[in-house]
């Protein structure tokens, strides 16, 4: 999972360079010895207790106190070659925002974050911070554990919302230039918030009637409350960016509708919204769930409160969720808060390849979700009404490793057996949305249904057409989604300067 | 947000609603669907478009009160406002030149099928429609469907219009009567649709159904629509919703329409109770 870490272009480090290079920057690196500072040791997020958290869809965790903030700030080193910054894909200024904690200037901290995150509250909740800015963290590799980056990042982005000194940037005057972002995922927010600060007239196409694409429907609420998403997207509104909700384009109007229209450039953000399947016996069967429409029923519909709100959603004895990812752990938590006794993950590889977040997986271990690792289910079955009752799985050992470097599972002969279960959630990954390539003719598609980019400025094959995120990527993460979208919203400008 | 141009009560339980939906009303095509949302509590539920006006900028269902979302529905009237409305979803039924087209039409399904009756005649094509109906009370845009087809047969029950056989009896009397018949499209109740289907197999007659499961998102996100066609998953809302009727798995489609039947009637008694005006 872990992307490969770039080396900062020249003009980021002339950014850093400035900001490490202030005197105050210069007297707080002295004050405090760097061995002094290698001495504490990292600060635990705090957490709700996991037999009280596992029956509602309050958030987990609880968020760092000031006095654990500038503690942790203080164990950072402000290195002089800042290597955390390579790992970041939208290149925060990691040592400043986190040195500007350690003074005690967190609503400084958090605009020095905004200067190239948009989403720093959703980032600092969710990134793979252990694969990204963290894993490259100077103290880590001297053996330690890393500064807590992400935490320091929801601190605080969370200080400056809750202070109510979220400030909107002096605008420049409108270019008169009309831009049109498909999909209000993280990609496509990230580029609306970028081009509107430049001046650009922005408009967001969403099929669904909400915006945020998998941050409202299926990261749970446990996870990434929605007021906060609600709050990044009303932040951009104040920005001047208009959201049309309920417009799926391609079928409301296609990309060339909206050329007509005098949208002269275009982001694709339409994501990976297409839940795959693993074609056994039973898969139709009433009670089984691909994971995007349970989380979408609970999330989106807020099914958790049937009959008050109108969708319902089955609420299972014996849950099996299919997969190790974070959408898999997601759909199993959720499964244990809507009541269920047994709440299981089914996964074909060992827990050593499980692609989940380190931190999601130990959640969930200690809200007592069962793993049920090295297995498959291979049928699942059903009673006279076509509903489902139990799974028969298979076990499953490690042979060589595959192309991802991972070991491939192989099916162990014999080893089948029967378990009984009333819901299943297959988790086992997403491919990108079919409907804005379908009806675009002549944009480049890559092999698995991805829209094709040129990297370097996420330019497809068609003039004034850009794309991010999942639509090219497949399932990626939130953070590489955003990383894109920096690039495409500096491109576009230039395109629509040309 | 959407505002409802006209709401009215067509025959019992079935009501007309038109929306004020300019950009969908641009883009409708016959077979088409789109996503409402009744009230901000409400679910995602599908209506087949019956018919569209781009000038005026609206778009018209018509709905059969089932449960709780179709109730709110039919609780609205012209002025109120709906907080989602989005289409046209789906693929268009394909109208070509068939020769001989034979309609089956029943319950909303009337409504839904209108736009391709009119599209079938416009394309040149014979087009004969049976409708069904329990009672002749129940028929409702006659006068439409005799504008633009050849013939026009009723199935009620009550005997009271034509002949009191379910339609796939009327059917059988009507494809022996004008063979050759190059085509037979139905819209409908599940049964109807599969009674059509099962009429037409051995004569060996191309017959396309508009498949109604429960849908979500309607845009191929979630995959709540699933059937199964020729022995393939297919999803509904972006594959169909017209599949041929003789590669649908309809037992599996009867009970997938059934998952939520306990939790449907929770809903609607919790409606009732508390919230009927
Ligand atoms: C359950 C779950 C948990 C996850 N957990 C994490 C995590 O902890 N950390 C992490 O970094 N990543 C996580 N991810 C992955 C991450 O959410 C995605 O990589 C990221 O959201 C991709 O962003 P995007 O903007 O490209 O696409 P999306 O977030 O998928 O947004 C695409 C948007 O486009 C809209 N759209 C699609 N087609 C059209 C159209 N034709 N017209 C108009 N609108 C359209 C969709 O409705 C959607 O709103 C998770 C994913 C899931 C499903
Ligand atoms: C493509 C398509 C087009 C349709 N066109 C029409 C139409 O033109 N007129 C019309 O009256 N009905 C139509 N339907 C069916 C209509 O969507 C359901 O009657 C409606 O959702 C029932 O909702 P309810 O809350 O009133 O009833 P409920 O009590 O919730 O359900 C009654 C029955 O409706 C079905 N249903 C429930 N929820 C959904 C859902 N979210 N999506 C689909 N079906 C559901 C189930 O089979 C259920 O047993 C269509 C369905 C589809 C898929
Ligand atoms: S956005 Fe993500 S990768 Fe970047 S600094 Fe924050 S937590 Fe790390
Ligand atoms: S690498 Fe770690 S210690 Fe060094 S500046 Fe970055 S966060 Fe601080
Ligand atoms: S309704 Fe969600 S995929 Fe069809």
């Amino acid at each position: 999972m872990a992307e490969e870490k770039k080396a900062l272009s020249p003009e980021d480090r002339a950014r850093l360079k400035a900001e490490f290079d202030q005197d105050w920057r210069k007297d707080l690196r002295k004050s405090v010895p760097p061995k002094e500072r290698m001495k504490s040791v990292r600060q635990k997020m705090p957490e709700r207790p996991a037999d009280e958290r596992n029956r509602d869809f309050k958030e987990v965790n609880l968020g760092l106190t000031a006095e654990m903030a500038r503690e942790e700030a203080r164990r950072c080193l402000d290195c002089p070659t800042s290597p955390c910054v390579t790992g970041c894909p939208v290149y925060i200024d990691i040592p400043a925002f986190v040195k500007l904690i350690e003074a005690g200037r967190f609503v400084e901290a958090a605009w020095k974050i905004k200067e190239t995150n948009s989403l720093p509250a959703i980032c600092g909740r969710v990134c793979p911070q252990e694969t990204q800015c963290e894993e490259v963290c100077s103290l880590k590799k001297t053996g330690g554990s890393p500064v807590a980056i992400g935490n320091l990042e929801r601190f605080v982005s969370d200080f400056e919302r809750l202070e109510g000194s979220v400030k909107v940037p002096p605008l420049p005057p409108p270019t008169g230039k009309k831009v049109a972002i498909i999909g209000a995922g993280p990609a496509g927010l990230t580029v609306a918030g970028d081009l509107a600060k430049l001046g650009h007239k922005v408009t967001i196409f969403e099929a669904l009637h909400e915006s945020g694409g998998v941050l409202i429907y299926g990261i749970p609420e446990f996870r990434l409350p929605k007021a906060i998403l609600k709050a990044e997207v009303d932040y951009l509104k104040r920005l001047g960016v208009e959201i049309r909700t309920s417009f799926v384009v391609g079928m409301t109007a296609t990309i060339e509708d909206l050329r007509a229209d005098g949208y002269e450039a275009i982001f694709i953000g339409s994501g990976a919204g297409l839940p795959n399947f693993m074609k056994i016996p039973g898969e139709n069967l009433v009670g089984v769930y691909s994971a995007n429409e349970y989380l979408t029923r609970v999330n989106l519909m807020r099914a958790y409160d049937f009959p008050d709100h109108d969708t319902p959603v089955f609420k299972a004895r014996t849950a099996a969720v299919i997969g190790g990812g974070n959408v898999a752990m997601d759909s199993v938590r959720t499964a244990k808060r809507l009541g269920a006794e047994r709440a299981i993950i089914v996964y074909r590889r060992s827990r050593a390849e499980m692609p989940a977040r380190i931190e999601e997986i130990h959640h969930a271990e200690e809200e007592g979700i069962e793993f049920q690792l090295l297995t498959t289910p291979i049928r699942y079955i059903g009673d006279e009404h076509g509903r489902l009752r139990a799974m028969e799985c298979q076990k499953m050992g490690l042979g060589e490793p595959d192309a991802s470097g991972r070991r491939r599972p192989v099916p162990i002969e014999g080893s089948e057996y029967t378990t009984e279960v009333d819901l299943v959630v297959c988790a086992i990954g997403q491919s990108p949305n079919p409907l804005i390539p379908q009806t675009t003719p002549g944009l480049k598609m890559g092999k698995w249904g991805n829209v094709e980019v040129d990297w370097t400025t996420m330019a497809t094959n068609l003039p004034g057409i850009y794309a991010g995120g999942d639509i090219i990527r497949g399932g990626a993460t939130v953070i590489l989604a955003m990383g894109d979208a920096r690039i495409a919203a500096a491109e576009i400008d230039k395109y629509l300067r040309r | 947000m959407p505002k409802i141009l006209t709401r009215e009560r067509l025959v019992p339980n079935l009501h007309l609603i038109e929306f004020e939906a300019p950009e969908v009303a641009r883009k409708c095509r016959p077979g088409q669907f789109v996503i409402v949302m009744p009230d901000e509590r409400g679910e995602r539920i599908p209506l087949s478009i019956a018919d569209w006006d781009a000038g005026r900028g609206s778009v018209t269902a018509v709905f059969l009160s089932v449960g709780t979302s179709t109730r709110k529905l039919a609780a609205l009237r012209a002025g109120d406002e709906v907080p989602v409305f989005v289409g046209p979803l789906g693929r268009a039924s394909e109208i070509g030149p068939f020769g001989t087209v034979v309609l089956t039409a029943g319950c909303f399904g009337i409504g839904a099928l209108w736009p391709t009756a009119r599209a079938l005649r416009a394309a040149g094509n014979k087009v004969i429609a049976v409708i069904d109906a329990k009672a002749d009370y129940l028929v409702y845009w006659k006068d439409r469907y005799l504008s633009v087809c050849d013939k026009v047969l009723f199935s009620s029950r009550d005997h009271a219009l034509g002949s009191g056989d379910f339609v796939h009896k009327e059917l059988d009397k009507v494809l022996e009567a004008e063979a050759p018949v190059g085509r037979v499209i139905s819209i409908g109740c599940t049964y109807l649709m599969y009674s059509t289907a099962q009429a037409t197999k051995s004569l060996g007659i191309k017959t396309i159904v508009s498949l109604n499961p429960i849908m979500v998102d309607g845009t191929g996100m979630c995959g709540a629509c699933r059937c199964t066609a020729a022995g393939k998953t297919k999803f509904a809302c972006v594959d169909g919703p017209d599949f041929d009727g003789h590669e649908v798995d309809w037992a599996e489609l009867f009970m997938r329409r059934k998952s939520y039947f306990d939790d449907e009637i929770r809903s609607l008694c919790r409606f009732e109770e508390t919230e009927l005006p």
